[in-house]
């Protein structure tokens, strides 16, 4: 213990005293370690995983999907996951790939927003400002060699505008009016396409709701690594609305036909 | 003010032989100075007031507040040197996203401001250092309910029903016994401030002021925010026809 105020310990903080106001002294270094330090891990494969998220521009904003399971590999291990997430009043992001690295992003996710709450300037955040912060974010991250292992669709709606956006592991950021991250990208999206581009703006909540539902079933048919529960978000000049989780309904009895497989004898 | 020509004042790492530490007393003076400000914890929130004394008539409408938002459903007021209660604002702030950090939940009313007393003390203990010449008010909701305490310049950390700090702290104190703090609902607690404000700010002495207001509890969802314009507004006008009635 000493007499510098400062050298007394803080919170750590790396947004703190960004403009470095104490230059009396130097100050302990609670920042990161060297990137090429020793005993630094570098996230390597995804963990925990959830799948597909699909996301659709409609008359009255954005709608998105995505299912309630978080893979441990092709164990179907939480199945009560929300991979959907609002932030602030006009905003939901949804994540496939690691779910731990999820978490860390609503958390500093979380952090941002109350540091906007507290300047108290009457400004908000939207998806514009949450969507490039999370692509800096991720660009950052991929540039340690340290990505955060997600896809994310970003959608919004503010200021009668709506907004549906992009950003995954490498930085990658691109905006369409239908978009879908993990396995929904090669099976779902053909469908989203065909069902809503040219359509945006006359698409009803119903029809939207029954796109996606129709998507989210083949998708459970063709992703081994999906769950027939999911829930639907709306982003709409009303506010943020999640659904509780919704079930598909399917029918397997072609499966009894089906030969080939297993121990069957004709 | 005896104290003053012994030498034991220069500095807070000195006791006086009477045991006492003049330092923080002087910061207690600067806080004194200050105009009022109030903390009403109620059934179902918080609500926090500050009489807004306006040294000049060329500032802004609202500039210089003097209440800040903490976390999303803490708020802090402050009574004394206005950098002061900003920088105890921010590290507030920090002390809020740190507890946020390593336990990843909400951090409750108590734990901030403790950990704010704490920080106050460490500024009592060293002759390079200048105690905070600010008494705080810390108000939010948080799983234990509503919350509310006073960090004063020694360090003093202590938890209220009703609070009040600054130039009118006397009266004000009188004023919040009389109310049944615990039957309000934050609404009414809004009121009852704005009236108490206006009942302490002493025309003849004092220049112009304003009144500057927040409110945390079920009103707001549990997140800090300033009382809304209109409600400010009749509140405002509910509190100055009170004063005419007044005695």
């Amino acid at each position: 213990m000493d007499h510098f105020p400062t050298n007394w310990g803080r919170p750590r903080n790396d947004a703190f005293d960004a403009y470095a106001t104490h230059p009396i002294h130097q100050r302990p270094y609670n920042g990161p370690k060297d990137t090429f330090a020793d005993g630094v891990q570098h996230t390597q494969q995804p963990i925990v995983t959830g799948t597909s998220v699909l996301a659709i521009k409609y008359k009255d904003g954005i709608m998105m999907a995505a299912d309630n399971l978080a893979s441990y590999g092709s164990l179907a291990r939480f199945k009560d996951v929300q991979r959907l997430h609002p932030v602030g009043q006009y905003t939901v992001i949804g994540a496939g790939g690691d779910m731990s690295d999820f978490q860390y992003i609503q958390h500093i996710l979380e952090e941002l927003s109350i540091s906007e709450i507290s300047a108290q300037d009457g400004h908000e955040l939207g998806p514009v400002e949450i969507h490039e912060y999370m692509s800096q974010v991720m660009y950052a991250r991929r540039s340690k060699m340290d990505p955060l292992w997600n896809s994310l669709i970003i959608g919004g709606f503010k200021d009668g505008k709506r907004f549906l956006s992009y950003v995954d592991l490498l930085g990658t950021t691109y905006s369409a009016s239908t978009l879908a991250t993990g396995y929904g990208s090669y099976i779902a999206q053909p469908l989203l396409r065909k069902a809503v581009e040219g359509y945006e703006d006359t698409l009803t909540e119903e029809q939207g709701r029954k796109i996606l539902e129709d998507s989210m079933r083949v998708l459970f048919y063709r992703d081994a690594r999906s769950l027939n529960k999911y829930q639907i978000a709306t982003i709409t000049g009303a506010g943020v609305s999640i659904s509780d989780s919704l079930h598909l309904e399917t029918t397997w009895s072609f499966a009894e036909g089906i030969r080939g497989y297993g121990a069957q004898t004709q | 003010m005896t104290s003053i020509g012994t030498g034991y004042d220069l500095s807070a790492s000195t006791y006086s032989p009477d045991g006492r530490i003049f330092q923080v007393e002087y910061a207690n003076k600067a806080v004194e100075n200050s105009g009022t400000a109030i903390g009403l914890r109620v059934k179902d929130g918080v609500v926090l007031a500050v009489e807004k004394l306006i040294h000049s008539k060329l500032l802004v409408p609202g500039a210089n507040r003097r209440i800040q938002t903490v976390d999303r459903h803490v708020g802090l007021a402050t009574a004394g040197l206005l950098a002061d209660g900003r920088s105890i604002s921010n590290r507030a702030r920090e002390e809020g996203a740190n507890i946020r950090s390593t336990f990843r939940e909400q951090a409750t009313v108590k734990a901030i401001s403790q950990r704010l007393g704490m920080y106050a003390q460490m500024y009592t203990l060293y002759s390079s250092v200048r105690p905070f010449g600010i008494s705080t008010i810390i108000g939010g909701v948080d799983k234990n309910g509503p919350g509310l305490y006073i960090v004063e310049p020694s360090g003093v950390c202590l938890g209220y029903h009703g609070a009040a700090v600054g130039k009118g702290r006397q009266l004000a104190k009188t004023e919040l016994e009389k109310l049944k703090l615990s039957e309000m609902t934050t609404r009414e607690a809004v009121m009852e401030a704005a009236r108490i404000i206006y009942l302490v700010h002493d025309d003849n002495k004092e220049k112009e002021f304003e009144l500057e207001m927040s409110w945390v509890g079920s009103e707001t969802n549990d997140t800090h925010l300033p009382v809304p314009d209109d409600l400010l507004k009749e509140a405002e006008a509910k509190a100055k026809e009170a004063l005419e009635t007044f005695e």
